[in-house]
């Protein structure tokens, strides 16, 4: 031991870059694919309409008892033959990721919108706007304020598991220092280097949640 | 103005309207007080739709409230409603509570939307406030904001559903004398109060509820003086002792 050799972290840099790039671009179509339709989920589950509410629950309840590496590796099996065409890995991820993620904004979204007093809705229906002005105006602004920091925890999570794309063989940090690693024959350097982002970034973003926190809370 | 007639209300097995009939001309001012659980929330509920009722008719300004072809968002643009807990929106400035509903219902532009806003905080006096959020505000003055957001839409008639009961004692003045106000204009009101003093001073008449029916509906004075059923009796030696 005592072998080892940190200067190929230099030349690891681009690769390391284009790697980092896809991540965070997965994070970020993931967050706010998920949230989008999470949130519409989380409206169907709350709808009276019984079947619709089923539905959505049964989604979200299958998503939520399969392990992501699972879904992830079906997902690129499956799209393939219902698209007809193959689909890169990276679309492939970018695609279940959105789709897995929205499960669990769902469920942040409907405590969300469930924590507005019910007052709040009669006051807006007084006023005489409508049903999707209400929710547009004032039941999901108030819903996602205050369900930011849970929102956010989760995208620190969704960041981290992205990492699981290895597993298709997609182009994500990780697997750019896996391969530069072999390249070099460095795998144990890669593999701190990869971790040391991972922690600066999961650590700067939760320092984040806790700033936005004070900055959005509603003022009661 | 607002006409009830024998409305009934099931919650399942429970029922908590039982045929109250009352109605409230133009320009009068009509309280309704009762015990607590005897339906009044739910009866002035009904009145602009926010409940919906089993039986019976109710029209505001001749247009049906029970009528599945009434747009029911269209008529509660026209016609104001006040909290117990005020419902202000939280996330927005007090003058944009006074805007949004002006801007999406009526289709005012932001500039009239906020001049017209802004001449209402000054009459309920809170012309400074106009910037703030409803939480940096007194219950008091959050109060006289939503007063402020239900006129801004000018409307037709004025509901009011105990809207100084979760006041602390040193603001409840401030509120009433808005409505008193409000009253002496000629606004059309029914409200739900248990002020008896505000109701001696500007109700035309006084509507009694109990177990969801209202008891007794006479003129302020005979109410007050010569109240005919034993219950309103009760009822009425009960809060005036306090
Ligand atoms: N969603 C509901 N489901 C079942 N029962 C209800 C519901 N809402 C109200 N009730 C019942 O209806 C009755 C009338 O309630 P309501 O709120 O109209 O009374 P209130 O006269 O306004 O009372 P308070 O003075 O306490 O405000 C009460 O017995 C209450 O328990
Ligand atoms: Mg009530």
């Amino acid at each position: 031991m005592g072998e080892f050799d940190f200067t190929v972290w230099g030349p690891s840099l681009p690769f390391i870059r284009d790697g980092l790039l896809f991540t965070l671009r997965l994070t970020l179509i993931a967050m706010t694919g998920g949230i989008v339709i999470g949130t519409l989920l989380a409206l169907a589950r709350l709808s009276p309409i019984v079947p619709l509410s089923r539905l959505a629950g049964a989604y979200v309840d299958l998503m939520r008892s399969i392990p992501l590496v699972l879904v992830i590796l079906w997902f690129f099996l499956v799209i393939p033959y219902l698209t007809g065409a193959p689909v890169g890995a990276e679309t492939s991820a970018v695609i279940t990721f959105t789709a897995f993620e929205a499960a669990f904004y769902c469920e942040i979204m409907r405590s969300g919108i469930q924590s507005v007093p019910r007052g709040q809705l009669d006051a807006a229906r007084a006023l005489g706007l409508k049903p999707a002005q209400t929710l547009l105006h004032v039941i999901l602004p108030q819903a996602l304020r205050n369900m930011l920091p849970v929102l956010l925890t989760q995208t620190i999570v969704l960041f981290q598991d992205t990492s699981l794309v290895y597993a298709i063989g997609a182009k994500d940090m990780l697997k750019a220092a896996d391969v530069v690693g072999k390249n070099y024959n460095r795998p144990v350097e890669m593999i701190v280097l990869s971790a040391l982002i991972y922690f600066a970034i999961c650590f700067g973003l939760s320092l984040a949640v806790k700033a936005l926190q004070k900055r959005v809370a509603i003022i009661r | 103005m607002i006409e009830i007639r024998n409305v009934s209300k099931w919650y399942g097995q429970t029922q908590v309207l039982n045929g109250a009939s009352t109605h409230v001309a133009k320009g009068e001012v009509v309280v309704v007080c009762g015990p607590s659980g005897s339906g009044k929330s739910t009866l002035i509920k009904c009145v602009n739709g926010l409940e919906a009722f089993t039986q019976g008719t109710i029209t505001v300004d001749g247009i049906s409230v029970g009528d599945p072809k009434t747009d029911l968002s269209r008529l509660r643009a026209r016609v104001g409603m006040v909290f117990q807990h005020f419902e202000l929106f939280p996330h927005m400035s007090v003058l944009q509570n006074l805007a949004l509903a002006q801007v999406k219902v009526l289709g005012r532009s932001q500039e009239e939307a906020a001049a017209r806003g802004a001449a209402l905080l000054d009459r309920v006096g809170l012309r400074d406030h106009a910037a703030k959020f409803p939480g940096q505000l007194s219950g008091g003055q959050q109060q006289r904001v939503a007063i402020a957001r239900a006129l801004a839409m000018d409307p037709i008639c004025m509901l009011f559903d105990e809207p100084t009961s979760a006041l602390d004692p040193e603001m409840i003045g401030e509120v009433l004398d808005v409505m008193v106000e409000l009253a002496q204009e000629g606004m059309t009101m029914m409200v739900v109060t248990h002020e008896m003093g505000f109701a001696r001073r500007v109700a035309h008449r006084v509507a009694f509820m109990d177990h969801g029916e209202i008891v007794e509906d006479a003129p302020t004075a005979q109410f007050f003086e010569a109240p005919a059923s034993e219950r309103a009796k009760t009822f009425l030696s009960r809060i005036l002792h306090h």
